[in-house]
């Protein structure tokens, strides 16, 4: 089973060395466990794109799909049996990363 | 009401959250259980009365429901088995037991997980463990069927997609999971007890047997629990003064006043024993043993021991500093060491508790019998204003009048 973590933020890159450390320790021990699947910081809402290529011509648009205080400041893509397991090693990267996080199930394909 | 349904109705208290939670285990899915045991029980709604009730109604049930599941799936099966692979999520997983292990108890806590909101974990609570229909859960808490519905219907589609495990949580996450589910019986305790809304009974006894049952049965899950134990003793010696809680009048009748002959001798003497064997337990005792503690001297001899309550309340203090129980301990102290004493620590709440009735009446009441009848007055007023249960503002509307300079 795999979970999307998404760090909530609302300034933009506000993050410290301090916690950059904090991170990459806490990834150690993520890949230590199995349970690391993938993790990115990710620029400001600002410099996103949305792109429309339904119609004949791809229709761009500046800026984020959705207009919010609070966005996603990076992610992780972790591996973990269950939602405890989750939310118990994500405790763990709330604080390495200061910040609070979202995690949200990656649907299951049978 | 005939045999037949004498047992059904025992085997719908007695059994169905054995078989919900029989049946979730072996199928991994809340959804599919839930509509199995339904339908097992409608099965002998439908059997017991013509055929005879079977010598053993819980294994009937057990094995019609399974039968009932496989049914279903292969249904599914048939139209989505995609979708029915994707629901069957946490069975496949092997389970590190947790310290006690019984289905039931699984069930219990992840219908009370943290991480579904406190309105989804009350309702399938009342649903998956309780039995209780739809219809009666929304009754139970003014909302539509269709929104009860969809509520329960959202609950255990994010447990399925999320995988929240089905499982007893390990020893040293215990405490503060067994804590979130008797926070959970609490509210649904409460919400009986202290009914809100214009059009609503002042106690609501569906809401608090149901909150009892559900204490003894986790009371029967987790023996060695100090909390669960404060937890039913609490329940019961609350719910066992609730025949002299409102008057014939409609009106809510305060403590030091109500009759203490119609108060239920068996459960004060069941709550009491549950207090008796927490004390000689040793163990430091936990917020709700505390709670049950003080209600434990409400209900001990002709009057309550009011020095006792305080020395409880300031126990109590050192675990949950919250205003509220501020609160309680100030009206303890206004019996105590007189209504001046009291009135300095409510006043001294106000900046937390102007919002909350319980805190105006308090003060009323401190006002009133120092004979300041213009505040008190004006804090009835408040209070009234503020009160959302029937009965209370019936006995409040009384004192105002009471209070009234002539």
């Amino acid at each position: 089973m795999q979970y999307l973590v998404n760090v909530i933020d609302s300034r933009a890159d506000s993050g410290t060395a301090e916690e950059a450390a904090a991170i990459d320790e806490f990834n150690d021990k993520l890949r230590e466990g199995g349970h690391w699947v993938f993790a990115a910081g990710l620029a400001h809402p600002s410099a996103s794109t949305v792109i429309d290529g339904r119609g004949d011509e791809p229709v761009l648009t500046d800026g984020p799909f959705v207009e919010t205080k609070e966005f996603a400041a990076g992610f992780w893509i972790i591996e973990a049996t269950d939602l405890d397991v989750a939310l118990a090693l994500m405790a763990e990267g709330s604080k390495a990363c200061n910040r609070r996080l979202e995690v949200r199930p990656v649907h299951t394909e049978a | 009401m005939t045999d037949a349904q004498e047992a059904l109705t025992r085997a719908h208290r007695e059994e169905w959250a054995r078989v919900v939670a029989v049946l979730a285990k072996r199928f991994g899915n809340l959804g599919t259980a839930e509509d199995a045991a339904a339908e097992a029980f409608a099965a002998a709604a439908e059997h017991w009365p013509a055929e005879g009730v079977p010598p053993n109604p819980g294994a009937w049930l057990t094995t019609t429901a399974n039968r009932k599941a496989i049914d279903q799936i292969r249904r599914e099966g048939k139209r989505d088995g995609k979708h029915q692979e994707a629901q069957r999520v946490y069975a496949a997983e092997p389970e590190p037991r947790g310290p006690i292990d019984d289905d039931r108890l699984r069930l219990v806590f992840t219908c009370c997980h943290p991480a579904l909101s406190v309105e989804a974990r009350v309702a399938l609570t009342l649903r998956m463990v309780g039995g209780l229909a739809v219809p009666e859960i929304a009754r139970a808490f003014l909302v539509q069927d269709t929104t009860m519905g969809a509520r329960i219907t959202r609950a255990k589609a994010k447990i399925a997609a999320a995988r929240i495990p089905y499982r007893v949580p390990a020893a040293e996450d215990l405490p503060r999971r067994v804590s979130g589910v008797l926070a959970v019986l609490y509210l649904i305790f409460n919400e009986g007890y202290f009914a809100s809304g214009p059009d609503t009974a002042p106690v609501r006894e569906e809401l608090t047997g149901e909150a009892i049952r559900l204490a003894r049965l986790l009371r029967e899950l987790l023996p060695d629990d100090g909390e669960v134990a404060g937890m039913l003793a609490l329940m019961l010696l609350t719910d066992a003064r609730r025949a002299a809680r409102v008057s014939s009048a409609g009106e809510l009748v305060p403590l030091p006043e109500q009759d203490r002959g119609l108060w239920n001798t068996a459960l004060i003497a069941e709550g009491h024993a549950l207090v008796r064997e927490r004390l000689a337990s040793g163990e430091a005792p936990g917020r709700y043993q505390l709670l049950a503690a003080i209600n434990a001297v409400h209900t001990d001899g002709d009057a309550s021991d009011w020095t006792q309550v305080v020395a409880l309340y300031d126990q109590l203090l050192r675990l949950d500093a919250s205003p509220i129980t501020r609160l309680n301990r100030a009206i303890a102290v206004g019996e105590r060491d007189g209504a001046e004493a009291g009135l300095a620590l409510v006043d001294a709440l106000e900046p937390d508790l102007a919002g909350y009735h319980a805190f105006h009446a308090a003060r009323a009441a401190l006002l009133q019998r120092l004979g300041w009848a213009t505040g008190a007055c004006e804090a009835y007023d408040e209070a009234i204003r503020l009160a959302e249960n029937t009965a209370e503002i019936a006995f409040l509307t009384r004192r105002r009048e009471q209070a009234r300079p002539d």
